[in-house]
C-alpha cells in the first residue's frame, strides 16, 4: 500500500533562515508518526508547510499519490489534510459550538459531528454556547482538535498536542488516538513529551536545526541515541531542556 | 416636548448614519481595510439610480432591487481584484488604493454628471408626515429610512450569525490562518465582506438621495460621519456602529435646534469628546489572543 503522505527532500526558508532542510517523511493510513526535537528545530514549520501555510523552497509533498506542493491551504483541507496548529488558534468571538461547526466548512463527508466531538470531550456539552475566548488553554486545545476532526480528515497533523492540556484531557486524547487510527486515519504528531511520543508512535523522527538526525521505530532506538539527536551532542545535558 | 421631537428626529437620522457606517465597520473588522472610498461609493449609488430609474421605468422607491445587487457584485470584484493584491503588499498600500478609488469615482461622476446635485424623487413620501401629537410629527420618509436601516442591519446580523458563509466571515476576522485551516478561501470571504459593505452603503446612498441633494464630491463628508459612528461605537463592532450612528444623529438634530451651524458641528465635537474619554469606543471588539 502506498503512503498517504509522502514528503521528499523538503526544504523551507524563513527569509535567510533554512528552518527545514531536506526532510524525507512518509505517513501511511492507520499509522501514527511522531516528530520530536528541541524548540526551534523546525517541527512547526514542517507541519505548517504540509498544511500549505508555508511554501517550500525545494522538494515535494504528495498526498494520496497526488502532488499537492502547489495547492493552497483550503484545497488541502478539501483533500483531507487537517492541522491542529500550535497555539490553538480559536475563533475567539465564536461560540464553542460555532467553532466546531466552522470546522466542517469544507463539507467533507465522514463520521464527525458536533455530538461526536462532545462524546470525545463531554464537558463541551454544557459549554457549547460559551465564547471560545472564555475557555482555558487546555480546553481550547480540545476544541481545536474537535474542530480539525470535524473536517473528517484522512491525515491529522497535531502540533504540540499536549501543550496546556490537563492530564485527564490528554489521557482521553491518547486513549482515542488508536481508535481513530485503526479507522484509517494517518497522524503526524509533534510532541514535547518524548516518552509519550515514543509510546504511541509506530515511527519517530528527530529534527535538529531543521535536519532529520534520527528516524526509526521506537523499539529500535536507544534512549542515548535519541538524546544525542535531540540535543545535538554526544551526551545529553539535563540543563538543556526545553524552555517551555 | 420639542426636545423629544428633536430626539426622535435624531434617532431617525442616526439609523441612516448607522446604515452608512456598518460597511465601513465590517471591512475594517474583517480584513483591516479602511475604505476611504466608502462615501463615494454611496454617492455613486445615487447616480447609478439617477441613470437607471428612467431607463428601467422602476420607481425610485424600488430602484434598490437593481442598484444594491450591482454594488454587491462590484464590491466583491473590487476586493478580489483591486484591494486583495494591495493587501498582500501592506496596509499602507491598501489605504492608498482606496484613496485612489475615491478620487477616480469622484472624477468620473464629475465628468459624466458635471457638478450638479441630484436627488431621488420618491413621491408623496417626502411631503407627508405622521402627526403623533401636537408637538411631535414624524416625516414618513424618515420612518421608512429608519425601517430600511433596521431591516438591513438585522438581515446582515442574521447572515453573519446563522449562515455557513457568514459564520466563516466572522471566523476569518478572528483568525485568518485558522479559517484557512478549516478549508476556507480567505480571499473569497474578504470579498463577501466587501460585497456586504458595498451593498449596505448603496442602500444608505439611496436613502440619502431620497432625503437630500447629493453632489459628486459629497462622499468624503459622509465618510467622516461614517468614521465617527464607527469609532464612537468601537472599531469592528456592528451594534456599536448602530449606537454611534444614533449618537451622531441626535447630536445633529439637537445642535441644529440651538443654531443651524451647531447642527453640523456638534456631532464632530461629540466625536472628539468620545475619542478623548473612550479612545477605543463604547463597544470595542475584544482583542483575541
Ligand atoms: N514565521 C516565521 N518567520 C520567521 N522565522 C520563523 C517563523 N516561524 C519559525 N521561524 C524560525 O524557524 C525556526 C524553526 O521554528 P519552528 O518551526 O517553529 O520550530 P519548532 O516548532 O520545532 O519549535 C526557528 O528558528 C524560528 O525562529
Ligand atoms: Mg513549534
Amino acid at each position: 500500500m502506498s503512503a498517504l503522505l509522502e514528503v521528499s527532500d523538503l526544504s523551507v526558508h524563513h527569509g535567510q533562515l533554512e528552518a527545514v532542510r531536506s526532510v524525507d517523511l512518509t505517513v501511511t493510513a492507520g499509522e501514527i508518526v511522531a516528530m520530536i526535537g528541541a524548540n526551534g528545530a523546525g517541527k512547526s514549520t514542517l507541519l505548517r508547510t504540509i498544511a500549505g501555510l508555508h511554501t517550500p523552497s525545494r522538494g515535494t509533498i504528495h498526498f494520496d499519490g497526488r502532488d499537492v506542493t502547489g495547492l493552497p491551504v483550503h484545497a488541502r483541507v478539501a483533500a483531507g489534510i487537517a492541522l491542529v496548529p500550535e497555539g490553538r488558534h480559536m475563533f475567539g468571538s465564536l461560540s464553542v459550538e460555532d467553532n466546531l461547526i466552522a470546522g466542517a466548512y469544507s463539507r467533507r463527508r465522514g463520521p464527525w459531528t458536533v455530538d461526536k466531538v462532545v462524546e470525545l470531550f463531554p464537558w463541551i456539552g454544557e459549554r457549547r454556547r460559551q465564547q471560545a475566548w472564555q475557555l482555558s488553554g487546555g480546553e481550547q486545545q480540545a476544541v481545536a482538535i474537535g474542530r480539525a476532526l470535524m473536517s473528517n480528515p484522512r491525515l491529522l497533523l497535531l502540533d504540540e498536542l499536549s501543550l496546556g492540556l490537563s492530564p485527564i484531557a490528554l489521557g482521553r486524547i491518547y486513549a482515542v488516538l488508536p481508535e481513530l487510527v485503526s479507522a484509517g486515519l494517518g497522524v503526524l504528531l509533534v510532541e514535547q513529551d518524548v516518552a509519550q511520543a515514543l509510546s504511541v508512535a509506530a515511527r519517530v523522527h528527530c529534527l535538529l536545526e531543521g535536519r532529520q538526525r534520527l528516524s526509526g521505530r521506537p523499539s529500535e532506538l536507544s534512549m542515548s541515541e535519541i538524546e544525542a539527536a535531540y540535543f545535538g551532542t554526544g551526551r545529553a545535558a539535563a540543563s538543556v531542556g526545553e524552555a517551555q | 416636548m420639542t426636545i423629544l421631537n428633536d430626539i426622535i428626529q435624531g434617532i431617525l437620522l442616526g439609523g441612516l448614519f448607522a446604515l452608512f457606517a456598518c460597511g465601513l465597520s465590517l471591512m475594517f473588522g474583517v480584513m483591516d481595510v479602511i475604505n476611504l472610498a466608502h462615501g463615494d461609493v454611496a454617492v455613486a449609488g445615487v447616480y447609478l439610480a439617477v441613470v437607471l430609474i428612467p431607463a428601467s421605468h422602476i420607481p425610485a422607491l424600488w430602484i434598490f432591487v437593481l442598484v444594491v445587487p450591482a454594488f454587491m457584485i462590484g464590491g466583491y470584484l473590487v476586493q478580489r481584484y483591486l484591494l486583495q493584491p494591495s493587501l498582500d503588499s501592506g496596509a499602507i498600500t491598501t489605504l492608498l488604493v482606496t484613496f485612489g478609488l475615491s478620487i477616480v469615482l469622484e472624477n468620473v461622476l464629475l465628468e459624466v454628471f458635471t457638478a450638479n446635485s441630484y436627488s431621488l424623487n420618491v413621491g408623496s413620501l417626502v411631503s407627508s408626515s405622521w402627526q403623533v401629537s401636537s408637538q411631535i410629527s414624524v416625516p414618513y420618509l424618515d420612518l421608512v429610512i429608519l425601517g430600511v436601516a433596521i431591516v438591513v442591519l438585522v438581515a446582515l446580523q442574521l447572515f453573519l450569525v446563522r449562515t455557513r458563509t457568514g459564520r466563516l466571515v466572522r471566523a476569518v476576522a478572528d483568525d485568518r490562518e485558522a479559517a484557512e485551516l478549516v478549508g476556507a478561501n480567505y480571499r473569497h470571504l474578504f470579498a463577501v465582506a466587501a460585497a456586504l459593505a458595498f451593498g449596505t452603503v448603496a442602500f444608505a446612498g439611496l436613502a440619502l438621495g431620497a432625503y437630500t441633494q447629493v453632489s459628486p464630491t459629497a462622499g468624503p463628508t459622509y465618510l467622516l460621519y461614517g468614521f465617527e459612528a464607527v469609532v464612537i461605537g468601537g472599531l469592528g463592532s456592528l451594534w456599536g456602529t448602530l449606537a454611534g450612528g444614533l449618537v451622531l444623529g441626535v447630536a445633529t438634530t439637537l445642535g441644529s435646534q440651538v443654531d443651524p451651524n451647531l447642527g453640523s458641528m456638534l456631532p464632530h465635537l461629540v466625536f472628539l469628546f468620545v475619542l478623548a474619554v473612550r479612545p477605543r469606543g463604547f463597544f470595542p471588539k475584544r482583542a483575541v489572543t
